[in-house]
């Protein structure tokens, strides 16, 4: 009797698959193919400049010999990383690294920080822009330029620059970009002159989304332009102060290998090798493959480590991470 | 404060002062930036005994155009200026396109394997095979003193992948549906429909490549050997670098303008950027977005 009451049996109606459904790879293959035929070329390239290079890094571990290639070159294991160790080099490279790496973030990390808030205090909107406009320009300039223009201004006979310093200090003249002790001075000023405008965007566009509102309610609350500074624009940036921090210690040990290489000479080698020119040197000039690569491997995980270690940290002091 | 408050508003004096500071060091900024490359421009038409004598100028006494008319005499520079432009216009379309097509596929939130192949891509972000096993697959493929050596190890820059796939996720998907439902492929969707919808992105990722191309050094000084196949960049550093005398001797014949060479050298080599810098410039916040980074 209660049987008649029941309801009907729903049946299950099968329905049409619809994109994203979970299928079998050679469904997902058919149903998709013109989506996996055009990922194909930027598969074969991240596959062939990318990851074929990883498999490279093996040679670090053998005695590469290229007429013998990959599989035929004698394997040493860690020699190449005990010799790079021990060597007379490592000590000098590190320094030289790290150094470079301090001063960076010394004077060139903090540097677009500061010019932002200043460009974010600036009423005059034709002038901010103006001003905006001309500071981002070298950031476009190669390498080439910039070093060109260092040689132009600093050399030693028509130097503009370097004939001001010799008429206001005197003394003999110096001559700048052959010089090991004025090697470092004049990178960190090259670095600050070609990134820091451009570098100004990231933190300019953070502070462009802070709501009008919240300075109205601070000036409500009898808060001054200081204050308003300090609880309203600073807060503001932080976020992406510690984004740009985690991404530039990623960094830090690869200085920046065309300016280093360009204003690199035989007479300030002993403050300008660093890591990465010096895996030049070793590889591509003098065919020390194997030791090169071994360099280049200890100072990519290095950089790797550093990466996931302030990322770590930055989560650890409850701001957001990168990955 | 913020650009809403009115000036007119009685400003505190040490407001003011600080505001009358502030303009005084970033117009101070805008000229450091500025004012080398003017020196530099005005001194490529200069003369030779003017750069020697005068310090600072920003307009030559004597307006002279001999050196570029040097240069433009030379075979090598010539030849390097032809090659430069194009190997960049040759590269910016092939890095392009293969940044479009792999940027559309991983747009699709539903497409399996999609998330491997993010992962792959950010994984090079952080960690790289590094400079000599890059060289000895570039060597092996048989791409050494090759133009292609100065594109392919490039074709695809991963943050420009990244900030081109967020931008096709946020095209209105009513559009390509419909395109669907009238029989077009994939293919079809992506050619006449998403592509023409595109075309800022398109116009600002060519320029950012171009640039990119334009400005590389380190691809040529790997990678080539031969002289007569040396981009503009290398010029400019065999001029200028500390001993440009002997470097000279590699360019034809007998040097004359040694100075006014290397000023006016820079200068070309700088001019194009400048002629596009408008167009980078509008485009400018779509190229730093790290954000998109993360899903």
């Amino acid at each position: 009797m209660a049987t008649d009451l029941a309801p009907p049996p729903v049946q299950a109606v099968p329905r049409k698959p619809r994109r994203g459904d979970k299928v079998s790879t050679g469904t997902a293959l058919l149903r998709y193919r013109w989506l996996y035929l055009m990922l194909l070329p930027g598969l074969a390239y991240f596959a062939i400049f990318k990851y074929l290079p990883m498999y490279g890094l093996t040679i670090a571990f053998q005695d590469f010999v290229p007429f013998l290639g990959y599989s035929g070159s004698e394997w040493v294991g860690l020699a190449h990383f005990e010799d790079l160790f021990t060597g007379p080099d490592f000590g000098r490279l590190l320094g030289n690294t790290l150094i470079l790496a301090l001063l960076m973030i010394v004077f060139a990390f903090p540097a677009p920080i500061i010019v932002a808030l200043m460009l974010n205090e600036l009423r005059f909107n034709v002038l901010k822009r103006s001003i905006q406009s001309l500071v981002y320009i070298p950031h476009f300039l190669s390498w080439t330029i910039v070093a060109s223009l260092t040689y132009l201004l600093f050399s030693v006979d028509f130097g503009v620059i370097a004939n001001w310093i010799h008429g206001f200090v005197g003394g003999t003249k110096v001559d700048y970009v052959a010089q090991a002790e004025w090697f470092r001075p004049i990178i960190v000023m090259q670095t600050l002159w070609k990134s820091t405008g451009w570098g100004t965007i990231i933190y300019l566009a953070a502070l462009a989304g802070v709501n009008p509102d919240m300075y109205e309610a601070a000036r409500m609350d009898g808060a001054g332009r200081w204050r308003q500074f300090w609880h309203v624009t600073l807060p503001a940036i932080r976020p992406t102060i510690v984004v740009m921090a985690i991404l530039t210690s990623g960094n830090l040990l690869d200085a920046s290998f065309e300016q280093l290489w360009l204003m690199t000479n035989s007479l300030n080698r002993s403050t300008a090798d660093v890591f990465d020119t010096f895996v030049y040197y070793v590889g591509i000039t003098q065919g020390g493959y194997s030791y090169a690569t071994a360099v280049g491997l200890f100072k990519g995980v290095a950089g790797a480590v550093l990466i996931f270690g302030c990322n770590w940290l930055a989560k650890r002091l409850g701001q957001r991470g990168l990955f | 404060m913020s650009a809403k408050k009115s000036v007119g508003q009685h400003a505190s004096v040490g407001s003011r002062v600080f505001d009358a500071l502030n303009i005084a060091l970033l117009v101070g900024l805008a000229l450091v930036t500025v004012l080398p490359l003017l020196y530099v421009l005005a001194g490529s038409f200069a003369t030779e005994s003017e750069i020697a004598s005068r310090p600072f100028f920003l307009w030559p006494e004597k307006f002279v155009t001999s050196t570029y008319e040097y240069i433009f005499a030379t075979d090598t520079f010539v030849r390097a200026l032809i090659t430069t432009i194009v190997v960049t216009a040759v590269g910016a379309a092939v890095q392009v396109m293969l940044t479009l097509t792999m940027a559309y596929p991983l747009a699709k939130r539903y497409l399996p394997g999609r998330t491997l192949v993010l992962n792959l891509v950010i994984f090079t972000l952080v960690f790289s095979g590094g400079m000599i096993p890059t060289y000895l697959v570039v060597r092996d493929l048989g791409l050494l003193n090759s133009y292609w050596a100065l594109i392919l190890p490039l074709a695809i820059n991963p943050f420009y992948l990244i900030i081109v796939k967020s931008f096709f996720q946020e095209l209105p998907q009513a559009l390509e549906e419909a395109a669907r439902i009238d029989g077009c492929n994939e293919m079809g969707v992506f050619f006449k429909i998403v592509l023409p919808l595109s075309k800022p992105i398109i116009a600002t990722f060519s320029l950012f490549y171009a640039v990119g191309i334009w400005n590389d050094y380190m691809s040529p000084l790997l990678y080539i050997d031969d002289n007569s196949k040396w981009t503009l960049q290398v010029i400019v550093r065999q001029l200028t670098s500390a001993n440009a005398e002997n470097a000279l001797a590699s360019l034809d014949s007998v040097f004359f303008p040694v100075e006014g060479l290397k000023f006016a050298v820079v200068v070309i080599a700088t001019l194009p950027i400048l002629l596009f810098y408008p167009f980078l410039q509008k485009h400018f916040a779509k190229g730093v977005l790290i954000g998109s980074v993360k899903e």
